[in-house]
């Protein structure tokens, strides 16, 4: 499948709140509808990588760490912004915890551009100009989002990797986004760390998702187009 | 779920695929009658199982049934620790009766789940041992103090993140079996981060993060070292994090939670129980 707008289109429903991108969408609607009809006709059964998709993940394992790899830039990219240019009325307590954040999540990027070395994918390009870093409300809920993503999306992939010391590491880092997810959360609502149905099911268990819902929700900041047709399904 | 299509796609690899789920009665009617049985919820895990006898990779269905008896070990442990600690009279402050009520109720959540995964799968839940959470007496006033019952809160979800991350390979490729528990796993790591916030502010000790700094464990009694040995390893799949990063030392420990295997977990939780 491929992650072009048409792709954004398809997902847009699972994906998070977009006020702009729903009215965009609303405008649309009909050809909206129709381009989702050809995105998932050629989804359908083509596990063939084409160039012209987009940036290859690679193949089975491989495909799957360069996943994590791109949501780690994602993420390092936007706290290395927070603690650069931090909201106004920020305290030092958040200062403090938000520079650990960005280490850990340059930790995790740094990392898999190692760990895959000629296998990575490139820098990808993320645009996070919709962002307004000067406010507190918008840039505490974006980490949250962030965050509660990549758990998702680490849980959603776990079952892919074929190779118990990837899965070993994945986990390794995942239990660390969840805290981050928490601390969040409870920076936003008090007492929220792990409640709401949209990151915990009635079984008290996180939920998932699939790297299409994923970068759904992801896609709107990375500009990098990134075919993920060869992600173990 | 879309079940039957799932097993279409295998049907075309392996046309055998149905006598192999299942070789004495038809599959669908097998899938049936275990819904019948095990509350929805677990419907999943049953499927997973039944995938896991025809293609099993690295673990047997023991395996996997031995892995999920150890966590609802854990996971009765930690609901009869927040069910007491709830009801505790004067123990838990009115502003974080909610909190520690949400982490019960996973807790106890997490149990319900286990069992009914486990007897979905034809096998045998383990019986909930005879828990002294004052561990022989080193944490005497844990239903009394608060400050005891927050540093065992600490102690018992940051060894939940270990024991579950320690048990991910035993459940390599067991589709929903494995997801679930990563779902679990992330769900302790959530508590451990507020437990974590909660005692910082209490203590007023900014050291204290919801992240785990090298092997520290800011609760000053030598029983819980064990809980966070080996959280100072700073290289990861020979990778030095530190020095390819360039983050601190302290950072590159915070980054990635280590996990501890069963019988470091076992030995931990052995503290509290009786029998």
């Amino acid at each position: 499948m491929q992650l072009s707008k048409t792709h954004f289109l398809k997902g847009d429903k699972e994906s998070i709140a977009h006020p702009q991108r729903r009215q965009f969408l609303q405008k649309l609607s009909l050809g909206a509808g129709l381009l989702t009809t050809i995105g998932m006709a050629s989804c359908k059964k083509d596990n063939d990588s084409n160039p012209s998709m987009g940036v290859s993940l690679g193949s089975g394992d491989i495909s799957v760490l360069n996943y994590a790899y791109a949501l780690e830039q994602l993420e390092a990219a936007f706290y290395t912004q927070v603690v650069a240019t931090p909201y106004s009325g920020i305290s030092t307590g958040e200062l403090k915890l938000f520079t650990d954040i960005r280490d850990h999540e340059i930790g995790h990027r740094e990392f898999f551009k190692a760990a895959l070395a000629t296998a990575a994918i490139p820098t990808l390009t993320i645009d996070f100009s919709k962002i307004d870093f000067t406010k507190r409300d918008t840039v505490l809920k974006t980490a949250q989002t962030f965050e509660d993503l990549g758990v998702a999306a680490y849980n959603g992939a776990g079952n892919f990797i074929a190779d118990v010391n990837y899965l070993a590491l994945a986990g390794k880092i995942v239990s660390v986004e969840a805290r981050h997810a928490a601390y969040l959360r409870d920076l936003i609502t008090p007492g929220s760390f792990s409640s709401g149905s949209d990151i915990v099911d009635a079984n008290g268990i996180n939920i998932s998702m699939t790297p299409a819902a994923v970068f759904a929700a992801a896609g709107a900041y990375i500009k990098t187009q990134i075919d993920t047709n060869t992600l173990p399904k | 779920m879309d079940f039957i299509n799932i097993l279409q796609q295998i049907e075309k690899v392996d046309p055998e695929v149905y006598d192999k789920l299942d070789t004495r009665r038809d599959v669908m009617k097998r899938f049936t009658n275990i819904s019948g049985k095990i509350a929805l919820a677990a419907i999943p895990l049953a499927l997973g199982s039944m995938f896991n006898k025809a293609y099993a990779t690295t673990s047997s269905a023991a395996d996997v049934y031995a892995t999920l008896n150890f966590a609802l070990t854990l996971e009765y442990l930690e609901a009869e620790f927040y069910t007491k600690g709830v009801a505790a009279p004067n123990l838990i402050p009115a502003a974080e009766t909610t909190a520690f009520n949400t982490i019960k109720g996973h807790e106890v959540a997490h149990v319900e789940f286990l069992k009914s995964a486990l007897m979905g799968a034809g096998a045998t839940p383990v019986a909930k041992p005879t828990f002294d959470f004052t561990a022989g007496g080193v944490f005497a006033d844990v239903f009394t103090n608060y400050d005891t019952f927050l540093a065992l809160s600490q102690a018992f979800e940051d060894t939940g993140v270990r024991a579950y991350k320690g048990q991910a390979g035993v459940l390599l490729k067991q589709g929903a079996v494995l997801t679930a528990a990563l779902g679990i796993h992330a769900v302790e790591a959530r508590h451990a981060a507020h437990v974590r916030m909660v005692r910082s502010k209490r203590l007023n000790n900014d050291a204290l993060k919801p992240w785990i700094t090298q092997n520290t464990s800011f609760i000053g009694v030598a029983a819980a070292n064990a809980v966070y040995a080996g959280e100072n390893n700073g290289t990861q799949a020979n990778v030095n994090i530190a020095t390819t990063a360039k983050i601190s030392s302290d950072a590159a420990t915070e980054a990635f939670d280590e996990p501890l295997t069963r019988p470091e977990v076992e030995a931990i939780a052995k503290l509290f129980i009786k029998a």
